[in-house]
């Protein structure tokens, strides 16, 4: 599938806190501004993809949002969850398009995670994540599966807490650079550290945000990709790796199925780690994204917390990681999570980016994970073909 | 009924009930596949490895292992405020299989990965008690 179809739009909305804008707005709003990014009318999506709102949930919500757009697509597909899954449909939307069965896709997610659902209960509905019988009578609240994990990890390697919160320092850097982001304050590892204990190891910096917000992208084939207004951003790997949903069925706590998607997409694109130019990686917790880091292969197994040291994920360093600011510090919707990592990474292929433009980046690499470090999902883009 | 506070209450399917009948017991039930061996948690209709339909319930030791553990400063739900800072952790049985679980009985604070635990079992109502696990040397 490499070099065969290309994102020819990508769009978001506001983020943050967007009280004048139901969930179902956020979606037809993202796909509205993608679209007019891409210069095609709504008639021209012959495929759609969503995902499912926690704000206003609907069983056939890809529909839902057809029949609000009345468009008429012949693909039409709701993700059921968010994270490393919005990857899935990404590989899913371009294997659709390489085997004809459709031309024009358009993803669109988002949600209204504070105004529409408030904070507490957003919480509250995610943690049902854990098993009913198994996991949710010892009553660990979502970050707290994030901690088993980071607490193995740092048993393992020695990883630290100044090392994860150099993870969220360098997500609050590149958000102060993006006027869209929620939060642009910057911040220091100390203030990383003297946030309140969520649970042992995490802090509340540790921990992403919750936001309300949309993304969309527009995909279509290589070849037709040509005749658009904007430079095409082509894909030129994508892979997956499943591994468990529920986390004490994990069969490591420090190592995930990134490492298999990784491998996969590596494979496809016929690039490795050495070939990235800027990274976008799953941020719901500071350790997933040493994780990521490892699994991916930018570092060996255990180095991650040294890798994010003294600014090398930073911009100007070895690997810009979430320049949009990442769902520690630009937003987190929920399920839309990933969409955002996506079309930044198309701004960044096209050299939109200003202030935290990654200078010539040329090849970016993106990746999901959802559930419980369950459900993997990586993506490389190029702004030529290989 | 007792009352839990909100808390979120075990359903045994016909999959589990074996082992929620066992903790009404105080004994910990988990599966052993008689084709190759292997000792299972969640219980499943087959075996994980060989997926043999001969799995069989045996009685645990009740010993395990903490391979991790977070101190859960903030409560998934209000049902929980009041055992906040309460921790959530993973054992390794000394079969093999892993459980999350409460660890009781000890101050937060001394709870350590590797650390020696063993069952003990707490009634949640009428019907079900929750298996947790203690510090093995008091
Ligand atoms: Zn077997």
């Amino acid at each position: 599938m490499r070099n065969k179809v290309a994102i020819v739009g990508a769009a978001d909305t506001e983020v943050g806190v967007v009280p004048d804008l139901s969930a179902t707005q956020l979606y037809v709003k993202a796909a509205r501004l993608a679209l007019a990014d891409a210069g095609i009318g709504k008639d021209d999506v012959d495929g759609l993809i969503t995902c499912v709102s926690w704000a206003e949930p609907y069983v056939y919500h890809a529909e839902i949002i057809a029949e609000y757009m009345r468009i008429f697509p012949r693909y039409c597909i709701t993700a059921p969850a968010g994270g490393g899954t919005t990857l899935t449909m990404l590989h899913h939307a371009a294997s659709a398009i390489a085997t004809g069965m459709c031309e024009t896709i358009l993803i669109t997610m988002a949600d209204s995670q504070v105004s529409g659902l408030s904070r507490d209960k957003a919480i509250e509905a995610m943690s049902t994540a854990g098993h009913p019988q198994f996991e949710r009578p010892y009553g660990p609240p979502i970050p707290a599966f994030y901690a088993l994990i980071a607490q193995a990890h740092r048993h393992a390697y020695g990883t630290t807490d100044e090392q994860r919160a150099a993870v969220a320092v360098a997500c609050r850097r590149h958000a102060s650079m993006n006027p869209a982001a929620q939060m642009r304050k910057p911040i220091a590892i100390a203030d990383v550290l003297n946030s309140r204990m969520i649970s042992d190891p995490l802090h509340l910096l540790d921990c992403s945000l919750v936001s309300d917000g949309g993304a969309a992208i527009v995909m279509t084939s290589a070849e037709r990709a040509r005749d658009f207004p904007r430079r095409p951003v082509y894909l030129l790997g994508a892979g997956e790796g499943h591994s468990h949903e529920h986390l004490s069925q994990a069969l490591s706590l420090t190592t995930s199925a990134a490492r298999e998607a990784g491998a996969r997409a590596y494979a496809m694109a016929g690039l490795g780690p050495k070939d990235i130019d800027v990274a976008e990686l799953y941020d719901c917790f500071t350790p997933v994204v040493i994780i990521e880091l490892e699994d991916l292969g930018f570092c060996p197994k255990g180095e991650g917390g040294r890798f994010v040291e003294n600014g090398r994920i930073e911009l100007g360093g070895e690997l810009p990681v979430n320049t949009h600011g990442g769902l520690l510090s630009h937003c987190h919707p929920g399920h839309p999570g990933s969409m955002f990592a996506i079309t930044e990474a198309v701004r960044q292929l096209r050299g939109e980016c200003g202030p935290r433009q990654v200078p010539a980046a040329r090849v970016a690499l993106v990746h999901g994970q959802g559930g419980f470090m369950s459900s993997h999902g990586t993506a490389i883009f190029g702004n030529e073909m290989v | 009924m007792a009352d839990t506070h909100g808390k979120p209450v075990p359903m045994p399917t016909r999959e589990t009930l074996p082992f929620w009948e066992g903790c009404g017991r105080g004994e910990l039930m988990i599966q052993r596949c008689g084709e190759c061996g292997q000792f299972q948690f969640f219980p499943r209709l087959y075996c994980s490895r060989c997926m043999s339909e001969r799995v069989a319930w045996v009685k645990a030791s009740g010993g395990a292992e903490v391979t991790s553990f977070t101190i859960v400063r903030r409560p998934v739900s209000s049902a929980f405020a009041a055992d906040a800072p309460y921790v959530v952790a993973l054992v390794r049985l000394e079969e093999g299989p892993t459980m999350m679980t409460n660890i009781v009985g000890c101050p937060p604070e001394r709870v350590a990965i590797g650390m020696a635990v063993e069952a003990v079992f707490e009634r949640l109502t009428d019907e079900i008690t929750l298996p947790k696990f203690r510090p093995r040397n008091g």
